[in-house]
């Protein structure tokens, strides 16, 4: 029997459970990074600020506003400046939009059961924007169900994101590269470390395989990282409240595939770095970026220019993505799954291969 | 090649892009010796070892230890060396203990026989120490005999020690070739680099390497007829400026 492997696996079991280091890469800092990220990007908007210019001033008017008020996004306040000098508060950032009502809001309404409100946005960040017309809209629609007077509705159908959240779509993005950074960086210390410290010139001075080592070294950060994408999972579920509608046992294998994937990048790394700080350096950035612009997590692939398209079949993340996205809220089984999950399986075995390959058993 | 060499060289040679660290070594160690490496720093003593160790390919030349040649066969030569590299490489995260199961394990020796054999090495060695100690925590005077004991888990016939007694105090030292000794007599071939000229003495043979290249291969006695020098600190300083003419 091969004693080899588990003992390099245990070994490296001890070390990962002494260093605290590496417990705090595999703990703190996907905790951190989902909160930092996950606030910073959570473009779900709060704390809008609309000024209102309510002409007319009546029961109604106030009704209009307070439902505004009432919602958790906006903050309403009524500027001391006349509507004339709208551009100044937009310059300083002391607005985001206006809400103007006109003096003949009630009589309209009630005489022609329709009525216009103006709402000014500023669109100097178009996201924000969009999604503060969808939410006036949406106010908009509240106060004509509650006074039953307007006919019209605004209607809005999104597709898997019914409420607007887009906490839905950047927690998978976040597991993803998460993942991907941290598998790729622990695999890829675990070995230059070795270099570094000369410990590795005496495993090499014995009669182990190279396949033995890369192995021995892969297995305990299998078990390592799927404990990340249990947290990031949980915090995801619990803090920023993204559904679970698949089957957990597919997350898992999917998840255990994509781990397997970003490790043997990070051995592959650490066959090519020369020191664990060149190590460390090339894993997060070969990981992050790609995993950020060009997996679908930030930016849509099919808007891409056609060159960004073909580079992104080469990003494990752009599959896991399609992956969990389809497990998490679509409930996707593996039939669903086969295509990203067959790129997957390849990716996996053509770098653990190289990894193997380029792993040498001399010294340089 | 004849068989009886535990270890053989033909012109070995290594060559570090346009700089040549081990030039054309040709030496002869026979089962038993205590075969000493001397030289200054960067004198090639390491780079030769690595060499016989299979670590490095040679750049030219050839070698045959334990009747293998390194070119080839580095895996069996792997299985007959017992190696101490010159920085300290046993896992300071590690207790004793576990650093010996690792080594065993990487060794295939089965737990229970690497345990028997590295209590009587401890002892050997004069370390008496709880098995659940950390490594990290002892001093380096422990820690390379700690290294030599685990160097000797899977018996090899053909121990490597480079520079096992640097940084280590003159008592520890005495007492290192002591254990160094009667490994010997129990039939071991061992290689020992120092640049520690008075740790001649305890060589039966020994080369000193200059600038990759060898500048003296016989036993301590005839060197010191040869030179007419004292002891081998005289004759190096002798050696040393002969060369530098
Ligand atoms: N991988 C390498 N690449 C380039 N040069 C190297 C390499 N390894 C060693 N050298 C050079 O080869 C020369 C011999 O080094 P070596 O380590 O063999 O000397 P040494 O006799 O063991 O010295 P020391 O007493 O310092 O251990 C040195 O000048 C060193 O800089
Ligand atoms: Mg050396």
């Amino acid at each position: 029997m091969n004693r080899r492997i588990p003992a390099i696996m245990l070994k490296e079991v001890n070390h990962i459970l002494r260093d605290s280091r590496t417990l705090m890469i595999v703990i703190l800092m996907p905790i951190m990074q989902l909160v930092i990220f996950g606030y910073a990007m959570n473009m779900e908007i709060r704390g809008i600020r609309i000024g209102v210019y309510d002409y007319r001033d009546s029961a109604l008017s106030r009704e209009l506003v307070h439902k505004f008020a009432a919602t958790e996004s906006f903050q309403i306040s009524y500027p001391q400046k006349p509507i004339g000098e709208m551009n100044r508060y937009f310059y300083q950032r002391a607005f985001h939009a206006f809400l103007i009502i006109p003096a003949d809001f009630d009589h309209t309404m009630v005489r022609q059961n329709q009525a216009e409100v103006q709402l000014i946005i500023d669109a100097s960040d178009p996201n924000a924007a969009t999604m503060i017309q969808n939410y006036s809209f949406a106010v908009v629609n509240m106060f004509n169900d509650a006074e039953r007077l307007l006919p019209i509705r605004v209607k809005t159908n999104i597709l898997y994101n019914p409420d607007l959240k887009s906490a839905y779509f950047f927690v998978p993005g976040l597991i993803a590269m998460i993942l991907v950074m941290i598998s790729a960086l622990l695999t890829s210390i675990a070995i230059s470390k070795e270099k570094e410290l000369g410990t590795m010139e005496q495993i090499l001075v014995s009669p182990i395989k190279a396949h033995e080592i890369i192995i021995g070294k892969v297995l305990p950060y299998i078990l390592l990282a799927l404990i990340d994408a249990m947290l990031v999972l949980l915090i995801g579920k619990y803090l920023f409240k993204v559904p679970f509608v698949g089957s957990f046992p597919v997350f898992l294998a999917f998840t255990m595939l994509y781990v397997i994937v970003a490790l043997s990048l990070g051995l592959l790394i650490s066959t090519i770095a020369r020191s664990q700080q060149a190590a460390m350096m090339m894993a997060i950035t070969m990981t992050m970026l790609p995993t950020m612009m060009l997996s679908g997590f930030m930016f849509p692939i099919a808007s891409m220019p056609k060159a960004l398209q073909l580079i992104t079949r080469f990003v494990p993340a752009r599959y896991y993505l399609q992956i969990i996205r389809g497990i998490m809220l679509k409930g996707n089984g593996f039939a669903q799954l086969m295509q990203p999950g067959l790129a997957l399986i390849l990716m996996a075995a053509v770098l653990l291969i190289l990894a193997i390959k380029r792993f040498s058993l001399r010294l340089k | 090649m004849n068989a009886e060499y535990m270890i053989r060289t033909e012109d070995l040679t290594k060559v570090f892009g346009n700089f040549t660290a081990v030039d054309k070594m040709n030496i002869e160690i026979m089962p038993g010796q205590i075969f000493g490496f001397l030289g200054a720093n960067g004198a090639g003593k390491t780079t030769a070892i690595r060499m016989l160790c299979g670590l490095l390919k040679p750049s030219s030349g050839k070698a045959m230890v334990a009747g293998y040649d390194v070119r080839v066969d580095s895996e069996a030569i792997k299985r007959k060396i017992g190696y101490m590299s010159q920085r300290f490489s046993l896992y300071d995260d590690l207790s004793i203990g576990e650093n010996i199961r690792f080594y065993s394990g990487i060794y295939q020796v089965p737990y229970k026989v690497a345990m028997e054999r590295a209590k009587d090495s401890l002892k050997m060695v004069g370390l008496d120490l709880s098995m659940k100690v950390m490594t990290g925590s002892l001093p380096l005077g422990f820690k390379q005999r700690l290294a030599l004991v685990c160097a000797l888990l899977h018996d090899p016939p053909l121990l490597i020690l480079d520079e096992p007694t640097s940084g280590v105090d003159p008592m520890a030292r005495r007492a290192f070739w002591n254990v160094i000794n009667s490994l010997a007599e129990q039939g071991k071939t061992i290689i020992v680099s120092t640049h520690f000229m008075d740790e001649a003495e305890y060589c039966h043979r020994l080369i000193i390497m200059r600038s990759g290249s060898v500048l003296v291969d016989d036993s301590p006695r005839a060197l010191k007829e040869k030179y007419g020098s004292r002891n081998m600190q005289e004759l190096f300083l002798l050696l040393a400026g002969a060369v530098n003419e």
